[in-house]
């Protein structure tokens, strides 16, 4: 398991530099929120999900949905690093044309199944899915993974209520609670605090990590599958940027793309000597 | 086949959400992928019909119409055919930007089939009296919109709604209203249907209009007037063929609907001919204006939603022809 959790460590890092190579180049889209989130789609990606890359839409695959659609690199950088298309598409990114829309769209790019971006709707369409799986006596699983400054959202807690109501114990969210959103801190914007306690009170299973210790992501991930009876959320808590300095804890760095003096640093905070 | 004469008509009244309820129900039957929600109104919208029937395949959501488009978008990405429903003002006004996003945006399988739509909601007043849906849905890419003229079409409507692959919006009414189609009258999506011939304008007509226009054509034939009458079932596709060739064969249009004559069918013909054939026209709907309370025949009579207004404006449209 050591090695396990050491490879996918390993992996994010990669995924890391891969984000941050993709935003350079495109020079728009969302670093610190898919900085702060990619450890845990590695973990889903590479550790937790069944998915069959060579068939997008394999029928036993769990599904993923990016509720917080803004930080579309990490998914893309992911979904490259599993196969899904070439990596050289990711330097198309938001490029007319491209498949790789600023925010995920299941119409052209592969692996993606639902179209998310504008917040608080990814949570819903999970539990749609959770709804039609277990329809069908599939016992696959949904994740969907969430911002906290998104969690302002009313439809938010529409879902959560849904999810619980039906038991929708296939559906996993997961929070990435980097505490900072356009505006500045999450909790001066508009204060979602306590994200467990209102899970836990909409009838939820909850489990907190730190979102950036691989080793409490798969266990947590683990305990969410094992939980039966109700959707489990995991609030991990995240640093805006993770990873690179530069980045790090920066509201202004939500949708600010790395320019060419930051890359060589930034580069190198990843471990990368290109 | 759609098309018939006075002598058939018959004169029984259905509301077209008692026919979506029995369509919906017996299409369960034959389609296990279809499930359905509702946000709290399925006595309402008839679709606790399908709910007694097949339990399992219905969601109540509750009063959270947002969620319940998203759930639905959900539902088809996993090969489900979901039918959402509730009240025009609340599925296309509520649930606009998640009908946007979620399900238009990705062209998912999800069929909103909203009931209440106009002012023959009543009583309940303005803020329930959808006007302005049908536009608001007309304007988003990707999707289909509905409007179907009595029970007969809804059938076919739904039962078209069901076989076809993406999302559609359908806008039924409250109350029982006149049988324009004969029964087992076959629904073909984007199709118009000429149901009365005439030659000197024609009444493009949706919804409970269609019924009246063709009352209003009876009226006008005995005063030497022909008038035609094109019920358009789809309102997005447009049936630009038969809208062409009313345009360019009775050269005057009168354009009638129970909603907003901003955006809705009258906007969508105005558009179209504007650029392909300048053409006299009138647009019978609500001028821009909110519903309010009353009974819905006092209403449809208020808002000059006749047979009588129609009447009016096919003799003055007629008029300046000369």
């Amino acid at each position: 398991m050591k090695e396990k959790i050491a490879d996918l460590e390993e992996k994010a890092r990669r995924l890391r530099v891969a984000i941050v190579k993709t935003l350079h180049k495109s020079q728009s889209g969302h670093t610190g929120g898919s900085l702060s989130a990619i450890d845990m789609v590695c973990a889903l990606y590479f550790h937790k999900m069944r998915h069959n890359p060579a068939e997008p839409a394999w029928d036993g695959r769990d599904r993923f949905v990016l509720s917080k659609g803004h930080a579309a690199p990490a998914l893309y950088v992911t979904l490259a690093e599993c196969g899904y298309f070439p990596a050289e598409d990711l330097m198309m990114l938001r490029r007319l044309g491209s498949h790789l829309q600023g925010h995920p769209d299941s119409k052209g790019t592969p692996g993606v199944d639902v179209c998310t971006g504008s917040l608080g709707q990814g949570l819903s369409m999970a539990n749609g899915m959770a709804l039609g799986l277990k329809l069908d006596g599939k016992e696959n699983r949904v994740y969907a993974v969430l911002g906290d400054g998104e969690l302002q959202e009313g439809q938010i807690w529409e879902a959560a209520m849904a999810a619980a109501h039906y038991k929708s114990d296939n559906l996993c969210a997961l929070i990435d609670s980097n505490g900072l959103q356009i505006d500045g801190d999450v909790a001066k914007v508009m204060n979602v605090s306590s994200i467990s306690d209102k899970f836990k009170a909409f009838g939820w299973n909850v489990i907190e990590i730190d979102g950036h210790d691989m080793g409490q992501i798969v266990a947590a991930l683990d305990q969410a599958e094992a939980h039966k009876g109700a959707p489990t959320a995991i609030v991990a808590k995240t640093v805006k940027g993770k990873g690179v300095h530069l980045f790090e804890n920066k509201a202004s760095y939500h949708g600010v793309t790395p320019n060419d003096d930051e890359l060589p640093e930034a580069l190198r905070c990843l471990g990368c000597c290109d | 086949m759609g098309r018939r004469t006075h002598t058939e008509r018959d004169l029984t009244m259905i509301a077209t959400r008692d026919a979506y309820g029995e369509a919906l129900a017996e299409l369960g039957g034959e389609n296990d992928k279809i499930v359905v929600l509702d946000a709290d109104l399925s006595g309402s919208t008839k679709t606790g019909v399908f709910a007694k029937k097949f339990p399992n395949r219905f969601f109540n959501m509750g009063i959270a119409e947002a969620n319940m488009v998203g759930t639905a978008a959900g539902l088809a990405a996993v090969g489900k055919v979901p039918f959402l429903s509730t009240f025009a003002i609340f599925a296309a006004g509520r649930g606009w930007e998640q009908i946007r996003q979620s399900v238009a945006y990705p062209k998912a399988n999800v069929k909103i089939v909203a009931t209440h739509g106009g002012v023959t909601v009543g009583e309940d007043g303005g803020s329930h009296q959808s006007v302005e849906d049908v536009a608001i849905m007309r304007a988003i890419p990707n999707m289909t919109v509905i409007v179907p003229a009595d029970g007969e079409e809804t059938k076919g409507a739904i039962r078209a709604a069901a076989a076809y692959k993406g999302p559609v919006y359908v806008r039924l009414g409250r109350n029982k209203v006149p049988s324009v189609f004969p029964a087992g009258h076959q629904f073909e999506i984007g199709k118009g249907v000429v149901v009365v011939p005439g030659t000197d304008l024609t009444f493009i007509t949706t919804g409970l209009m269609t019924a009246a226009a063709v009352t209003a054509a009876e009226k006008l034939k005995a005063e030497g007037i022909s008038a035609r009458v094109l019920h358009i079932g789809t309102i997005k596709p447009l049936d630009k063929e038969l809208v062409l060739q009313a345009a360019e064969e009775t050269g005057a249009i009168v354009t009638a609907e129970e909603h907003s004559v901003v955006g809705g069918l009258g906007g969508a013909v105005a558009e179209f001919l504007a650029e392909t054939r300048p053409t006299l026209m009138k647009r019978v709907g609500i001028h821009d204006r909110f519903g309010t309370s009353g009974k819905s025949d006092e209403l449809l009579k208020y808002f000059g939603l006749n047979a009588e207004t129609l009447i009016e404006e096919a003799r003055e449209i007629v008029s300046r022809k000369k």
